[in-house]
């Protein structure tokens, strides 16, 4: 019997999630409810299948998710059986930061990368399994599976270790936590084809429908909820559009699709000749940005 | 990539569906790519992103934004740039680190492990090829079979690489010409000889040009072989073979949500396993049944090397993580004690004697590197006489492990006769490791099971058997203190022994000189004599400096809990120093003296020892009634 290859990388994810539970003491798995998350939960059951995962599911929110996120989060911690902890970081309650006052560089920091370093503190979680692949951007390709953060929760990739067969060397100092990531050696084709074939329930704004946009600096932004200041002149209109990747709605690209179905999702994919990040306004911030945001604890 | 036509009204899903389904069948070929500094690896690569089309137009882009700007190539695409992630990197224009990328064709996805030549990378190297299907090894086609070349076939040869593909990259700046490329093509064919590799395939290519890497190149007629993108896109890799030998699959977990279930996870990573199979648990050796192979899609009647699924058993038996379950009728070996290839990748060397934690499979257990047999000089194969291994050096040395341990010699199983050696303190995974295979059978050395024990002997003797492990400078006190303990448990009729110096280094350790691996042995020995001591139920005193953590951990854990009693006796350097009594540190800062701690080798010292004497403020009179009273407080003096 050949396996094919999406067969192996699901075996290679299950045994990196069995590994993580063998081995650490307080884990959680991360959940940005995108296809991502959608997936490395779906990996999750199957590692324990009969039993739930051991483990809770963590959201580090923002409040400025889409609406539809929202829900499909709730719905997948039902159906998994698992617990679900939602994050919001006080400090970014109080001082009411929003990608719009406050820009995509701030809020970011602010409500993801500290409100996902407190979450772990107050819990005491060790190791945070994330959805991140080494295909999205050039600093991940380096990244380890097992990914050591100090604990400050600064990632230093100068002093990695080696991964070797799938032998994950788990041992961490007091205080040290662990990021993994078992989805580390799939593509974005990969994600969207064994969605196709397993069935996995995604958010529907994956798909294309006809959706309130506004245009700025050639993107389409969604206007999601009433907090959504229109500019002068602008006006919601129309557009069937769909989303690569989803994060905060003001922040978030949609690209127009006629794709109302996954399989022409995977159709336009195999033709697509942008890459997935393209839609994310954070990454454009400086060259390097991603590396920077990982050193100071972001995913 | 064959998509079917679109139309906006009205998809042809069942065209789609098709089309998806043939994707989801490929199969995975997973390779790493090895070259030295300026053989174009990443270029080559590179180009093959570009060639499967893996790029899109912002990256595209992009690259053509930073080949301008960063670019060795004017008005060209620099395609190494499309690779070198970190800044640093980018700066220095070399990689540094293994590097993962994506790309597919028709038939294949392909998984690539982009691993540095340099001398001093040995470590990435054999981190990429330890996952890798087959190799791709580059040659500048303007040098030839090098020395590294030499290097990068004897490593995926050691990694058990049996698909090696030789690059003669750069067959445009030698005009392309046959007689360059039929000269290197002999070389490496004495090379795969000399090496022991079944064959290696070489391909003459331009990877900045583009000939010979998916299109056949125009410029060189004479060439009737595959191109490289033709050879991974139909070379077999049976992953068959595998599936084809006795089951292993290692215990990862065991799955208990209530008390009717009672499942095995784990990948199988050799063989297959169906339903009603007699299997073997090791290293136990029970045998039971396969009841269920249990998965989130339904039961299945069989699964095969490569799966990761749960099993329940017919029996309650014992099965926990770490356990080997095998074939019945053809389990592995058991043993405790091994030869094995060793790749050093750490800054600090390995020091034969000391232990490490030992990753096998899903195991951990202890291991003790001794003796080293030799170690490999990567360039020329010779095999040269080791007293350490240092960063990236390659060596074959004993192990002897605190536990028996199912295996199968790495050349038989990778899964199932690798390992990785972590270092106990810092915590770094500071080797890599192949079995060769067992130096003798664990079957062999059942401990006999002595009727008089340690508690027998001890109570006899009206006392509890201690090591009082004193530890500090030279001229820190450590054996004035000892002897004048050691005579006052004497005085109250307590049975006692003092190892110190002059009856250890004058006779059992005699061989033993100064540096960091004798220094190590020394402490060593002198642990397991304490050992043997407290067996006899002895309160026993060992006087030496002992500077290394490791070592004083190591002789911790050789003794059951509460009988190692650490002393530290804390001397400052300036103090001890000053004492001088045998004029060591004289001689020392002279230089007639070499490795002398506290000069010019490290102490490192306790961190909660049990007992700390500060002999800046207590005689060594006190500081032996402080400690009486200690032992007095722990009960060790109680008779009966």
């Amino acid at each position: 019997m050949r396996l094919t290859y999406l067969q192996r990388l699901e075996a290679e994810s299950i045994e990196i999630i069995r590994e993580v539970v063998a081995e650490t003491e307080k884990p959680v798995m991360l959940c940005s409810v995108g296809k991502d998350s959608s997936v490395m939960l779906h990996l999750a059951r199957k590692a324990f299948y009969p039993a739930a995962p051991p483990f809770p599911l963590m959201h580090i929110d923002t409040t400025w998710k889409f609406q539809e996120m929202y829900a499909m989060r709730d719905r997948m911690a039902t159906e998994s059986g698992m617990d679900l902890i939602v994050h919001l970081n006080p400090e970014a309650i109080e001082k009411g930061i929003n990608p719009f006052t406050h820009g995509s560089a701030v809020h970011t920091q602010v409500w993801k990368t500290q409100g996902l370093t407190q979450a772990l503190e107050k819990y005491g979680f060790d190791a945070a399994f994330g959805g991140a692949r080494r295909d999205e951007e050039k600093s991940r390709a380096k990244e380890r599976v097992f990914s050591f953060r100090s604990a400050q929760h600064r990632w230093d990739p100068k002093n990695q270790r080696p991964e070797l067969w799938h032998l994950f060397n788990t041992r961490k100092h007091k205080g040290e936590s662990i990021r993994v990531f078992p989805l580390s050696n799939w593509t974005e084709l990969d994600v969207w084809h064994y969605i196709y074939l397993e069935k996995i329930p995604i958010v529907p704004l994956y798909l294309s429908r006809e959706r309130p946009v506004v245009e700025r600096d050639g993107t389409l932004i969604m206007v999601d909820d009433e907090r959504m200041p229109l500019l002068p002149g602008e006006t919601p209109m129309m557009k069937k559009v769909r989303f690569r990747t989803l994060g905060c709605y003001p922040l978030t690209g949609a690209i127009e699709s006629n794709a109302e179905t996954l399989a022409e999702v995977i159709a336009e994919m195999m033709m697509a000749r942008t890459s997935e990040r393209e839609g994310r306004v954070i990454d454009r911030d400086a060259l390097q940005s991603m590396e920077q945001k990982k050193q100071e604890g972001y995913f | 990539m064959s998509v079917p036509r679109q139309d906006a009204q009205r998809p042809d899903l069942a065209a789609l569906d098709a089309a998806i389904r043939h994707n989801v069948g490929k199969t995975l070929l997973r390779f790493n790519t090895c070259g030295s500094v300026d053989d174009g690896k990443s270029t080559l690569i590179g180009r093959l992103l570009y060639e499967s089309k893996a790029l899109f137009d912002d990256q595209l882009a992009a690259l053509a934004a930073d080949s301008k700007r960063v670019g060795t190539r004017p008005g060209e695409l620099d395609f190494a740039l499309l690779l070198d992630g970190l800044s640093a990197e980018r700066e220095q224009g070399i990689t540094i680190d293994v590097a993962y990328r994506f790309f597919s064709t028709e038939r294949r996805n392909f998984i690539v492990a982009d691993t540095p030549g340099h001398e001093q990378y040995t470590r990435n190297m054999v981190t990429g090829a330890s996952t890798a299907d087959l190799s791709v090894i580059l040659v500048d086609a303007r040098k030839g079979v090098l020395t590294q070349t030499r290097r990068h076939s004897f490593l995926v040869w050691l990694l058990g690489i049996r698909h090696v593909v030789l690059v003669v990259n750069k067959m445009d700046l030698v005009d392309y010409a046959q007689e360059v490329f039929t000269k290197i093509k002999a070389d490496c064919d004495k090379l795969a000889v000399e090496i022991g590799l079944p064959k290696m395939t070489c391909i003459p290519v331009s990877a900045v040009k583009g000939d010979n890497i998916v299109q056949r190149s125009a410029a060189m007629p004479w060439y009737e072989g595959p191109t490289l993108m033709g050879l991974l896109d139909a070379i077999e890799i049976a992953d068959r073979g595998v599936q084809e030998q006795p089951l292993r699959m290692p215990i990862q977990w065991v799955n208990r949500p209530n008390q009717d279930f009672r499942g095995f996870a784990g990948t199988i990573v050799a063989g297959r396993l169906r339903k009603g199979d007699s299997v073997r648990v090791l290293p136990s050796g029970r045998v039971s049944r396969v009841a269920r192979i249990v998965t989130f899609d339904g039961d299945l009647a069989e699964a095969v090397a490569g799966q990761a699924i749960t099993i329940t058993v017919d029996d309650e038996i014992d099965i926990s993580r770490g356990d080997l379950i095998v074939a019945a009728s053809n389990p592995a070996e058991i043993a405790d004690q091994f030869e094995a290839t060793i790749v050093w990748m750490n800054e600090a060397p390995l020091l034969r004697g000391r232990s490490y934690l030992m990753k096998i499979g899903t195991r951990t257990a202890t291991a003790t590197v001794s003796p080293l047999k030799y170690k490999i000089n990567v360039n020329t194969l010779e095999h040269l006489a080791a007293k350490t291994f240092e960063l990236n050096d390659i060596g074959v040395a004993n192990l002897q492990i605190d536990r028996p341990i199912a295996f199968d010699p790495y050349e038989v199983n990778r899964d199932t006769g690798a390992f990785i050696l972590i270092d106990r303190l810092t915590n770094d995974t500071v080797g890599a490791g192949m079995l060769h295979f067992a130096l003798r059978r664990a079957s062999n050395v059942q401990w006999q099971a002595l009727d008089v024990n340690k508690a027998a002997r001890s109570a006899s003797k009206g006392q509890k058997a201690r090591v009082l492990w004193y530890t500090g400078l030279s001229g820190a006190g450590k054996s004035t203190i000892a002897n004048l303990v050691d005579k006052r448990l004497h005085s109250m009729g307590r049975h006692t022994y003092l190892l110190d110096g002059d009856n250890v280094r004058h006779g059992l350790n005699k061989d033993l000189g100064f540096t960091d691996t004798d220094r190590v042995e020394n402490i060593r020995r002198i642990a397991e004599v304490a050992r043997l001591m407290v067996d006899a139920g002895l309160i026993v005193s060992t006087a030496f400096i002992s500077p290394f953590r490791e070592e004083r951990q190591m002789a911790r854990a050789l003794l059951g809990d509460g009988e190692f009693i650490e002393i530290f006796i804390d001397t400052p350097l300036v103090v001890a120093e000053e004492r001088d009594p045998k004029g060591l540190y004289k001689k020392a800062r002279r230089g007639d003296l070499k490795n002398f701690t506290g000069i010019d080798s490290p102490y490192d010292a306790p961190e909660n020892p049990e007992l700390r004497i500060d002999t800046t403020v207590l005689t060594p009179d006190d500081a032996a009634d402080t400690i009486v009273a200690y032992l007095h407080s722990l009960g060790v003096l109680d008779r009966g």
